[in-house]
Protein backbone atom coordinates (compact mmCIF):
# COMPACT_ATOMS: atom_id res chain seq x y z
CA UNK A 1 0.00 0.00 0.00
CA UNK A 2 1.06 3.62 -0.52
CA UNK A 3 2.31 5.87 2.30
CA UNK A 4 -0.70 6.89 4.37
CA UNK A 5 -1.53 10.60 4.36
CA UNK A 6 -1.86 10.37 8.10
CA UNK A 7 0.15 7.88 10.10
CA UNK A 8 -0.27 7.96 13.86
CA UNK A 9 1.56 5.29 15.83
CA UNK A 10 1.38 4.62 19.54
CA UNK A 11 0.61 8.26 20.29
CA UNK A 12 0.42 9.04 24.00
CA UNK A 13 0.06 12.43 25.58
CA UNK A 14 -0.36 13.89 29.05
CA UNK A 15 -1.31 17.53 29.58
CA UNK A 16 1.11 19.62 31.64
CA UNK A 17 -1.21 19.26 34.67
CA UNK A 18 -0.56 15.51 34.54
CA UNK A 19 -3.88 14.45 33.03
CA UNK A 20 -3.21 11.64 30.57
CA UNK A 21 -5.45 12.29 27.57
CA UNK A 22 -4.13 9.78 25.00
CA UNK A 23 -2.88 6.24 25.63
CA UNK A 24 -1.18 4.85 22.54
CA UNK A 25 -3.40 5.84 19.61
CA UNK A 26 -2.88 4.16 16.22
CA UNK A 27 -4.56 5.66 13.18
CA UNK A 28 -3.81 5.45 9.48
CA UNK A 29 -5.69 7.44 6.91
CA UNK A 30 -5.05 6.97 3.21
CA UNK A 31 -5.32 9.35 0.28
CA UNK A 32 -8.92 10.28 -0.55
CA UNK A 33 -10.50 8.62 2.50
CA UNK A 34 -13.20 10.33 4.53
CA UNK A 35 -12.99 9.25 8.14
CA UNK A 36 -15.24 10.17 11.06
CA UNK A 37 -13.63 10.38 14.49
CA UNK A 38 -16.28 9.54 17.06
CA UNK A 39 -16.23 9.35 20.83
CA UNK A 40 -17.86 10.75 23.95
CA UNK A 41 -16.98 14.10 25.54
CA UNK A 42 -13.48 14.06 26.95
CA UNK A 43 -12.37 11.06 24.90
CA UNK A 44 -9.35 12.93 23.59
CA UNK A 45 -10.51 13.76 20.08
CA UNK A 46 -9.48 17.42 20.14
CA UNK A 47 -6.20 16.47 21.82
CA UNK A 48 -5.51 14.06 18.96
CA UNK A 49 -6.36 16.73 16.37
CA UNK A 50 -3.92 19.15 17.99
CA UNK A 51 -1.14 16.61 17.45
CA UNK A 52 -1.81 16.25 13.75
CA UNK A 53 -0.34 19.66 12.87
CA UNK A 54 2.15 19.87 15.68
CA UNK A 55 0.35 22.25 18.05
CA UNK A 56 0.89 19.61 20.73
CA UNK A 57 3.99 17.44 20.67
CA UNK A 58 3.69 13.70 21.18
CA UNK A 59 4.71 12.46 24.62
CA UNK A 60 5.38 9.03 23.13
CA UNK A 61 4.83 7.54 19.70
CA UNK A 62 4.87 9.40 16.41
CA UNK A 63 2.74 11.26 13.89
CA UNK A 64 3.68 11.61 10.24
CA UNK A 65 1.93 13.24 7.33
CA UNK A 66 2.62 11.73 3.92
CA UNK A 67 5.83 10.31 5.32
CA UNK A 68 7.02 13.56 6.91
CA UNK A 69 7.28 13.26 10.70
CA UNK A 70 5.58 16.03 12.71
CA UNK A 71 8.62 17.66 14.26
CA UNK A 72 9.75 21.20 14.95
CA UNK A 73 12.11 21.19 11.97
CA UNK A 74 9.30 20.99 9.38
CA UNK A 75 6.30 22.43 11.16
CA UNK A 76 5.69 24.95 8.39
CA UNK A 77 5.40 22.20 5.77
CA UNK A 78 3.24 20.07 8.11
CA UNK A 79 0.87 22.98 8.59
CA UNK A 80 0.57 23.39 4.87
CA UNK A 81 -0.27 19.72 4.48
CA UNK A 82 -2.73 19.47 7.37
CA UNK A 83 -5.57 21.99 7.41
CA UNK A 84 -7.35 22.15 10.76
CA UNK A 85 -10.74 23.84 11.08
CA UNK A 86 -11.45 24.56 14.75
CA UNK A 87 -14.80 24.28 16.38
CA UNK A 88 -15.47 27.97 17.00
CA UNK A 89 -15.22 30.07 13.82
CA UNK A 90 -14.60 33.15 15.97
CA UNK A 91 -11.27 31.60 16.93
CA UNK A 92 -10.44 30.83 13.33
CA UNK A 93 -11.40 34.14 11.72
CA UNK A 94 -9.29 36.92 13.16
CA UNK A 95 -8.60 39.34 10.33
CA UNK A 96 -10.62 42.38 9.31
CA UNK A 97 -12.01 41.06 6.05
CA UNK A 98 -12.88 37.66 4.65
CA UNK A 99 -10.26 38.21 1.94
CA UNK A 100 -7.47 38.91 4.42
CA UNK A 101 -8.54 35.97 6.54
CA UNK A 102 -8.63 33.44 3.73
CA UNK A 103 -5.33 34.87 2.43
CA UNK A 104 -3.62 34.63 5.80
CA UNK A 105 -2.48 31.02 5.49
CA UNK A 106 -1.22 31.13 1.89
CA UNK A 107 0.50 34.48 2.57
CA UNK A 108 2.34 32.84 5.45
CA UNK A 109 3.54 30.27 2.92
CA UNK A 110 5.04 33.11 0.93
CA UNK A 111 2.36 33.29 -1.77
CA UNK A 112 1.46 36.77 -2.97
CA UNK A 113 0.04 38.85 -5.81
CA UNK A 114 -2.28 37.29 -8.39
CA UNK A 115 -1.61 33.74 -7.19
CA UNK A 116 -2.77 34.72 -3.69
CA UNK A 117 -5.92 36.27 -5.15
CA UNK A 118 -6.55 33.17 -7.20
CA UNK A 119 -6.24 30.92 -4.15
CA UNK A 120 -8.52 33.12 -2.07
CA UNK A 121 -11.23 33.31 -4.70
CA UNK A 122 -10.99 29.62 -5.51
CA UNK A 123 -11.34 28.63 -1.85
CA UNK A 124 -14.29 30.97 -1.39
CA UNK A 125 -15.91 29.64 -4.57
CA UNK A 126 -15.68 26.10 -3.23
CA UNK A 127 -17.67 27.04 -0.13
CA UNK A 128 -20.02 29.39 -2.01
CA UNK A 129 -18.88 32.53 -0.20
CA UNK A 130 -17.22 34.45 -3.04
CA UNK A 131 -19.70 37.31 -2.75
CA UNK A 132 -18.62 38.00 0.80
CA UNK A 133 -14.95 38.52 0.09
CA UNK A 134 -14.80 42.13 1.27
CA UNK A 135 -17.05 41.78 4.30
CA UNK A 136 -15.72 41.69 7.86
CA UNK A 137 -16.05 38.08 9.12
CA UNK A 138 -17.77 39.11 12.34
CA UNK A 139 -20.70 40.51 10.39
CA UNK A 140 -21.51 37.13 8.87
CA UNK A 141 -24.00 34.61 10.21
CA UNK A 142 -22.68 31.62 12.13
CA UNK A 143 -23.11 29.21 9.22
CA UNK A 144 -21.39 31.64 6.86
CA UNK A 145 -18.52 32.02 9.29
CA UNK A 146 -18.15 28.26 9.50
CA UNK A 147 -17.97 28.09 5.70
CA UNK A 148 -15.37 30.86 5.55
CA UNK A 149 -13.42 28.99 8.25
CA UNK A 150 -13.35 25.97 5.94
CA UNK A 151 -12.19 28.23 3.10
CA UNK A 152 -9.31 29.64 5.17
CA UNK A 153 -7.92 26.14 5.32
CA UNK A 154 -8.77 25.13 1.74
CA UNK A 155 -6.78 28.13 0.52
CA UNK A 156 -3.67 26.41 1.81
CA UNK A 157 -4.45 23.45 -0.49
CA UNK A 158 -3.91 20.90 2.27
CA UNK A 159 -3.48 17.19 1.71
CA UNK A 160 -5.79 16.41 4.56
CA UNK A 161 -8.62 18.47 5.97
CA UNK A 162 -9.31 18.01 9.68
CA UNK A 163 -12.56 19.38 11.04
CA UNK A 164 -13.44 19.58 14.73
CA UNK A 165 -17.23 19.25 15.04
CA UNK A 166 -18.11 20.99 11.78
CA UNK A 167 -21.88 20.57 12.12
CA UNK A 168 -22.23 21.87 15.67
CA UNK A 169 -24.44 24.96 16.08
CA UNK A 170 -25.54 24.88 12.46
CA UNK A 171 -29.19 24.97 11.50
CA UNK A 172 -30.37 21.98 9.44
CA UNK A 173 -30.07 23.80 6.12
CA UNK A 174 -26.55 25.08 6.81
CA UNK A 175 -25.63 21.63 8.06
CA UNK A 176 -26.76 20.05 4.80
CA UNK A 177 -25.06 22.77 2.71
CA UNK A 178 -21.79 22.12 4.54
CA UNK A 179 -22.22 18.39 3.88
CA UNK A 180 -22.64 19.11 0.17
CA UNK A 181 -19.51 21.24 0.20
CA UNK A 182 -17.46 18.65 2.06
CA UNK A 183 -18.64 15.88 -0.25
CA UNK A 184 -17.73 17.93 -3.33
CA UNK A 185 -14.15 18.49 -2.17
CA UNK A 186 -11.50 16.26 -3.59
CA UNK A 187 -9.47 15.98 -0.40
CA UNK A 188 -8.73 13.50 2.38
CA UNK A 189 -10.97 14.24 5.33
CA UNK A 190 -10.86 13.55 9.05
CA UNK A 191 -13.96 14.78 10.81
CA UNK A 192 -14.48 14.88 14.57
CA UNK A 193 -18.18 14.74 15.27
CA UNK A 194 -20.93 13.89 17.73
CA UNK A 195 -23.42 14.03 14.90
CA UNK A 196 -23.72 10.33 14.03
CA UNK A 197 -26.13 10.68 11.09
CA UNK A 198 -23.69 13.22 9.65
CA UNK A 199 -20.85 10.73 10.05
CA UNK A 200 -22.86 8.04 8.29
CA UNK A 201 -23.81 10.42 5.50
CA UNK A 202 -20.31 11.73 4.81
CA UNK A 203 -17.75 9.21 5.97
CA UNK A 204 -17.55 5.61 4.81
CA UNK A 205 -15.16 4.85 7.68
CA UNK A 206 -15.42 5.61 11.39
CA UNK A 207 -12.92 5.47 14.23
CA UNK A 208 -14.13 5.46 17.82
CA UNK A 209 -11.90 7.00 20.46
CA UNK A 210 -12.71 6.31 24.09
CA UNK A 211 -10.69 7.33 27.13
CA UNK A 212 -7.69 8.06 24.98
CA UNK A 213 -7.54 4.84 22.95
CA UNK A 214 -9.01 3.67 19.68
CA UNK A 215 -11.69 1.08 20.48
CA UNK A 216 -13.19 0.59 17.04
CA UNK A 217 -12.20 1.26 13.45
CA UNK A 218 -14.33 0.14 10.54
CA UNK A 219 -17.12 0.98 8.13
CA UNK A 220 -19.34 3.65 9.69
CA UNK A 221 -22.46 1.56 9.11
CA UNK A 222 -21.00 -1.40 11.01
CA UNK A 223 -19.86 0.81 13.90
CA UNK A 224 -23.23 2.51 14.26
CA UNK A 225 -25.14 -0.78 14.16
CA UNK A 226 -22.91 -2.47 16.76
CA UNK A 227 -25.18 -1.90 19.74
CA UNK A 228 -22.81 -3.28 22.36
CA UNK A 229 -19.94 -1.10 21.15
CA UNK A 230 -22.17 1.94 20.98
CA UNK A 231 -23.49 1.47 24.50
CA UNK A 232 -20.04 0.78 25.94
CA UNK A 233 -18.75 4.09 24.56
CA UNK A 234 -21.61 6.42 25.40
CA UNK A 235 -22.52 6.80 21.74
CA UNK A 236 -26.22 7.30 21.20
CA UNK A 237 -28.14 7.66 18.00
CA UNK A 238 -30.58 10.58 17.93
CA UNK A 239 -34.22 9.74 18.55
CA UNK A 240 -35.86 8.24 15.52
CA UNK A 241 -32.66 7.64 13.59
CA UNK A 242 -31.90 4.06 12.65
CA UNK A 243 -28.91 3.39 10.38
CA UNK A 244 -30.53 0.10 9.37
CA UNK A 245 -33.38 1.88 7.63
CA UNK A 246 -30.94 4.26 5.93
CA UNK A 247 -28.58 1.48 4.92
CA UNK A 248 -24.84 1.64 4.33
CA UNK A 249 -23.62 4.45 2.10
CA UNK A 250 -21.76 3.63 -1.10
CA UNK B 1 -24.12 34.92 18.32
CA UNK B 2 -22.04 37.71 19.75
CA UNK B 3 -21.33 39.62 16.59
CA UNK B 4 -23.54 42.66 16.29
CA UNK B 5 -24.14 44.24 12.96
CA UNK B 6 -22.37 47.42 12.00
CA UNK B 7 -19.96 49.33 14.17
CA UNK B 8 -21.77 51.63 16.49
CA UNK B 9 -19.81 54.71 15.56
CA UNK B 10 -19.81 54.37 11.80
CA UNK B 11 -22.49 55.95 9.65
CA UNK B 12 -22.63 54.52 6.16
CA UNK B 13 -22.47 57.12 3.38
CA UNK B 14 -20.78 58.22 0.17
CA UNK B 15 -20.01 61.89 0.77
CA UNK B 16 -16.63 63.46 -0.08
CA UNK B 17 -15.76 63.18 3.61
CA UNK B 18 -16.46 59.45 3.52
CA UNK B 19 -14.38 59.03 0.39
CA UNK B 20 -11.35 61.06 1.53
CA UNK B 21 -8.28 58.86 2.19
CA UNK B 22 -8.20 57.71 5.81
CA UNK B 23 -4.64 58.79 6.51
CA UNK B 24 -5.44 62.35 5.41
CA UNK B 25 -8.42 62.40 7.70
CA UNK B 26 -6.35 61.16 10.62
CA UNK B 27 -3.69 63.80 10.00
CA UNK B 28 -6.31 66.51 9.66
CA UNK B 29 -7.93 65.46 12.91
CA UNK B 30 -4.57 65.45 14.65
CA UNK B 31 -3.64 68.88 13.30
CA UNK B 32 -7.04 70.27 14.21
CA UNK B 33 -6.77 68.97 17.76
CA UNK B 34 -3.28 70.40 18.19
CA UNK B 35 -4.42 73.81 17.00
CA UNK B 36 -7.48 73.73 19.27
CA UNK B 37 -5.46 72.73 22.30
CA UNK B 38 -2.78 75.32 21.58
CA UNK B 39 -5.26 78.19 21.18
CA UNK B 40 -5.23 80.48 24.28
CA UNK B 41 -8.51 79.98 26.07
CA UNK B 42 -9.29 83.74 26.14
CA UNK B 43 -9.61 83.94 22.33
CA UNK B 44 -13.32 83.32 22.54
CA UNK B 45 -14.37 84.15 18.95
CA UNK B 46 -11.73 81.82 17.50
CA UNK B 47 -13.43 78.84 19.12
CA UNK B 48 -16.64 79.85 17.37
CA UNK B 49 -14.72 79.64 14.12
CA UNK B 50 -13.47 76.13 14.99
CA UNK B 51 -16.99 75.02 15.75
CA UNK B 52 -18.09 76.40 12.40
CA UNK B 53 -15.41 74.33 10.67
CA UNK B 54 -16.52 71.13 12.40
CA UNK B 55 -20.18 71.81 11.66
CA UNK B 56 -19.32 72.48 8.01
CA UNK B 57 -17.51 69.13 7.74
CA UNK B 58 -20.43 67.33 9.40
CA UNK B 59 -22.83 69.01 7.00
CA UNK B 60 -20.65 68.00 4.05
CA UNK B 61 -20.54 64.39 5.27
CA UNK B 62 -24.38 64.31 5.46
CA UNK B 63 -24.21 62.43 8.76
CA UNK B 64 -27.27 63.58 10.73
CA UNK B 65 -26.24 66.01 13.48
CA UNK B 66 -28.42 64.10 15.95
CA UNK B 67 -26.40 60.94 15.20
CA UNK B 68 -23.22 62.69 16.27
CA UNK B 69 -24.80 64.51 19.21
CA UNK B 70 -26.22 61.31 20.65
CA UNK B 71 -22.76 59.79 20.70
CA UNK B 72 -21.41 62.85 22.51
CA UNK B 73 -22.62 61.34 25.78
CA UNK B 74 -19.10 59.92 26.28
CA UNK B 75 -18.18 63.47 27.21
CA UNK B 76 -20.64 63.71 30.10
CA UNK B 77 -18.21 62.72 32.88
CA UNK B 78 -15.82 65.43 31.70
CA UNK B 79 -18.61 67.98 31.60
CA UNK B 80 -19.47 67.07 35.15
CA UNK B 81 -15.86 67.63 36.15
CA UNK B 82 -15.78 70.92 34.25
CA UNK B 83 -18.89 72.15 36.05
CA UNK B 84 -17.28 71.33 39.37
CA UNK B 85 -14.12 73.33 38.69
CA UNK B 86 -15.47 76.88 39.33
CA UNK B 87 -16.58 75.77 42.78
CA UNK B 88 -13.48 73.97 43.93
CA UNK B 89 -10.75 76.17 42.41
CA UNK B 90 -9.22 78.95 44.56
CA UNK B 91 -8.09 82.52 43.80
CA UNK B 92 -10.05 85.68 43.02
CA UNK B 93 -13.78 85.14 42.83
CA UNK B 94 -16.58 86.53 40.77
CA UNK B 95 -20.33 86.24 40.73
CA UNK B 96 -22.37 84.34 38.18
CA UNK B 97 -26.15 84.33 38.54
CA UNK B 98 -25.77 85.24 42.18
CA UNK B 99 -23.33 82.42 43.01
CA UNK B 100 -19.76 83.17 44.03
CA UNK B 101 -17.29 81.15 41.94
CA UNK B 102 -13.55 81.11 41.31
CA UNK B 103 -12.41 83.10 38.25
CA UNK B 104 -9.61 80.65 37.50
CA UNK B 105 -12.01 77.78 37.88
CA UNK B 106 -14.50 79.39 35.55
CA UNK B 107 -11.89 79.91 32.88
CA UNK B 108 -10.52 76.38 33.30
CA UNK B 109 -14.03 74.97 33.04
CA UNK B 110 -14.66 76.95 29.86
CA UNK B 111 -11.42 75.70 28.32
CA UNK B 112 -12.14 72.08 29.24
CA UNK B 113 -15.69 72.39 27.98
CA UNK B 114 -14.95 73.98 24.64
CA UNK B 115 -11.73 72.16 23.78
CA UNK B 116 -13.13 68.85 24.91
CA UNK B 117 -16.34 69.25 22.97
CA UNK B 118 -14.51 70.28 19.80
CA UNK B 119 -12.22 67.26 20.13
CA UNK B 120 -15.10 64.86 20.70
CA UNK B 121 -17.11 66.28 17.79
CA UNK B 122 -14.17 66.08 15.41
CA UNK B 123 -13.24 62.54 16.48
CA UNK B 124 -16.82 61.35 16.17
CA UNK B 125 -16.98 62.83 12.69
CA UNK B 126 -13.89 60.84 11.73
CA UNK B 127 -15.34 57.68 13.25
CA UNK B 128 -18.70 58.20 11.59
CA UNK B 129 -17.20 58.65 8.15
CA UNK B 130 -14.42 56.05 8.19
CA UNK B 131 -14.75 52.26 8.38
CA UNK B 132 -12.57 50.78 11.15
CA UNK B 133 -10.69 48.80 8.50
CA UNK B 134 -9.95 51.98 6.58
CA UNK B 135 -8.80 53.68 9.75
CA UNK B 136 -6.32 50.87 10.39
CA UNK B 137 -5.06 51.03 6.83
CA UNK B 138 -4.67 54.79 7.24
CA UNK B 139 -2.59 54.32 10.37
CA UNK B 140 -0.49 51.78 8.53
CA UNK B 141 0.11 54.24 5.71
CA UNK B 142 1.23 56.77 8.32
CA UNK B 143 3.90 54.23 9.34
CA UNK B 144 2.57 53.54 12.78
CA UNK B 145 4.56 50.50 14.02
CA UNK B 146 3.03 47.37 12.55
CA UNK B 147 2.61 45.65 15.92
CA UNK B 148 0.47 48.51 17.19
CA UNK B 149 -1.74 48.41 14.10
CA UNK B 150 -2.13 44.64 14.51
CA UNK B 151 -3.13 44.99 18.16
CA UNK B 152 -5.73 47.57 17.18
CA UNK B 153 -6.96 45.34 14.36
CA UNK B 154 -7.49 42.49 16.79
CA UNK B 155 -9.25 44.86 19.15
CA UNK B 156 -11.64 45.93 16.40
CA UNK B 157 -12.18 42.32 15.39
CA UNK B 158 -12.91 40.98 18.86
CA UNK B 159 -14.71 43.96 20.36
CA UNK B 160 -18.05 42.56 19.25
CA UNK B 161 -17.20 39.06 20.40
CA UNK B 162 -16.16 40.24 23.86
CA UNK B 163 -19.08 42.63 24.32
CA UNK B 164 -21.35 39.82 23.14
CA UNK B 165 -19.83 37.55 25.74
CA UNK B 166 -20.28 40.24 28.38
CA UNK B 167 -23.90 40.67 27.32
CA UNK B 168 -24.57 36.93 27.58
CA UNK B 169 -22.99 36.82 31.02
CA UNK B 170 -25.20 39.71 32.08
CA UNK B 171 -28.30 37.94 30.77
CA UNK B 172 -27.26 34.76 32.58
CA UNK B 173 -26.68 36.74 35.80
CA UNK B 174 -29.94 38.62 35.61
CA UNK B 175 -31.89 35.46 34.77
CA UNK B 176 -30.78 34.05 38.09
CA UNK B 177 -32.01 36.95 40.14
CA UNK B 178 -28.94 39.17 40.22
CA UNK B 179 -29.57 42.85 40.78
CA UNK B 180 -26.90 45.45 40.14
CA UNK B 181 -28.75 47.79 42.53
CA UNK B 182 -28.18 45.56 45.50
CA UNK B 183 -24.72 46.26 47.01
CA UNK B 184 -24.66 42.78 48.48
CA UNK B 185 -24.55 41.44 44.92
CA UNK B 186 -21.63 43.60 43.85
CA UNK B 187 -18.91 41.03 44.53
CA UNK B 188 -20.54 38.97 41.78
CA UNK B 189 -19.79 41.78 39.33
CA UNK B 190 -16.10 41.61 40.19
CA UNK B 191 -16.14 37.86 39.77
CA UNK B 192 -17.85 37.97 36.40
CA UNK B 193 -15.33 40.57 35.29
CA UNK B 194 -12.64 38.09 36.28
CA UNK B 195 -14.42 35.35 34.37
CA UNK B 196 -14.67 37.61 31.33
CA UNK B 197 -10.95 38.27 31.54
CA UNK B 198 -10.14 34.55 31.72
CA UNK B 199 -12.49 33.78 28.84
CA UNK B 200 -10.96 36.50 26.67
CA UNK B 201 -7.49 35.33 27.59
CA UNK B 202 -8.31 31.74 26.66
CA UNK B 203 -9.91 32.89 23.45
CA UNK B 204 -6.65 34.71 22.74
CA UNK B 205 -4.81 31.44 23.18
CA UNK B 206 -7.20 29.58 20.88
CA UNK B 207 -6.89 32.30 18.23
CA UNK B 208 -3.13 32.01 18.50
CA UNK B 209 -3.35 28.24 17.96
CA UNK B 210 -5.55 28.81 14.93
CA UNK B 211 -2.97 31.27 13.60
CA UNK B 212 -0.12 28.83 14.17
CA UNK B 213 -2.12 26.15 12.37
CA UNK B 214 -2.08 28.31 9.30
CA UNK B 215 1.64 28.83 9.31
CA UNK B 216 1.93 32.01 11.41
CA UNK B 217 5.51 32.53 12.49
CA UNK B 218 5.25 35.78 14.42
CA UNK B 219 4.97 38.27 11.54
CA UNK B 220 1.79 39.23 9.78
CA UNK B 221 1.94 38.53 6.06
CA UNK B 222 1.87 41.73 4.00
N1 LIG C 1 -5.58 22.10 28.58
C1 LIG C 1 -5.84 20.95 29.24
N2 LIG C 1 -5.23 20.65 30.41
C2 LIG C 1 -5.50 19.51 31.07
N3 LIG C 1 -6.38 18.59 30.64
C3 LIG C 1 -7.03 18.81 29.50
C4 LIG C 1 -6.81 20.01 28.74
N4 LIG C 1 -7.60 19.97 27.63
C5 LIG C 1 -8.28 18.80 27.72
N5 LIG C 1 -7.93 18.11 28.83
C6 LIG C 1 -8.45 16.79 29.24
O1 LIG C 1 -8.08 15.83 28.28
C7 LIG C 1 -9.15 14.92 28.04
C8 LIG C 1 -9.46 14.91 26.54
O2 LIG C 1 -9.94 16.17 26.16
P1 LIG C 1 -10.35 16.55 24.67
O3 LIG C 1 -10.61 18.00 24.63
O4 LIG C 1 -9.35 16.00 23.74
O5 LIG C 1 -11.72 15.73 24.54
P2 LIG C 1 -12.71 15.65 23.31
O6 LIG C 1 -12.77 14.21 22.91
O7 LIG C 1 -12.35 16.63 22.27
O8 LIG C 1 -14.10 16.02 24.00
P3 LIG C 1 -15.36 16.84 23.42
O9 LIG C 1 -16.18 15.88 22.66
O10 LIG C 1 -16.05 17.26 24.67
O11 LIG C 1 -14.83 17.99 22.62
C9 LIG C 1 -10.31 15.38 28.88
O12 LIG C 1 -10.40 14.55 30.00
C10 LIG C 1 -9.97 16.78 29.28
O13 LIG C 1 -10.43 17.07 30.57
MG1 LIG D 1 -13.28 18.46 21.48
Amino acid sequence: MSTPVLDVRGLAYAYPDGHQALYGVDLHVHQGERVALLGPNGAGKTTLVLHLNGILTAGAGSVSVSGLPVEKAHLQEIRRRVGVVFQDPDDQLFMGTVRADVGFGPANLGIKGPELDRRVMHALDLVGMADFVDRPPHHLSFGQRRRVAVATVLAMEPEILVLDEPSSNLDPASRRELADILRSLDVTLLMVTHDLPYALELCPRAVVLSDGSVVADGPTYDVLTDDALMRANRLELPFGFDPRTVGPRP
Amino acid sequence: MGAGHGHKLHFHGHSPVHRAPAHLKILTLLAFMLVVVATPREWYPVFGLYLLVVVAVIALSRVPVTYILKRCVVEVPFLFFALLLPFVATGPTTEVLGVTVSQHGLLAAWALLVKGTLGVLASLTLAATTEPQELLRGLERLHLPNQLVQIMAFMVRYLDVVTGEMQRMKVARDSRGFSARNPRHWPVLARSLGALFIRSYERGERVHLAMLSRGYTGRMPR
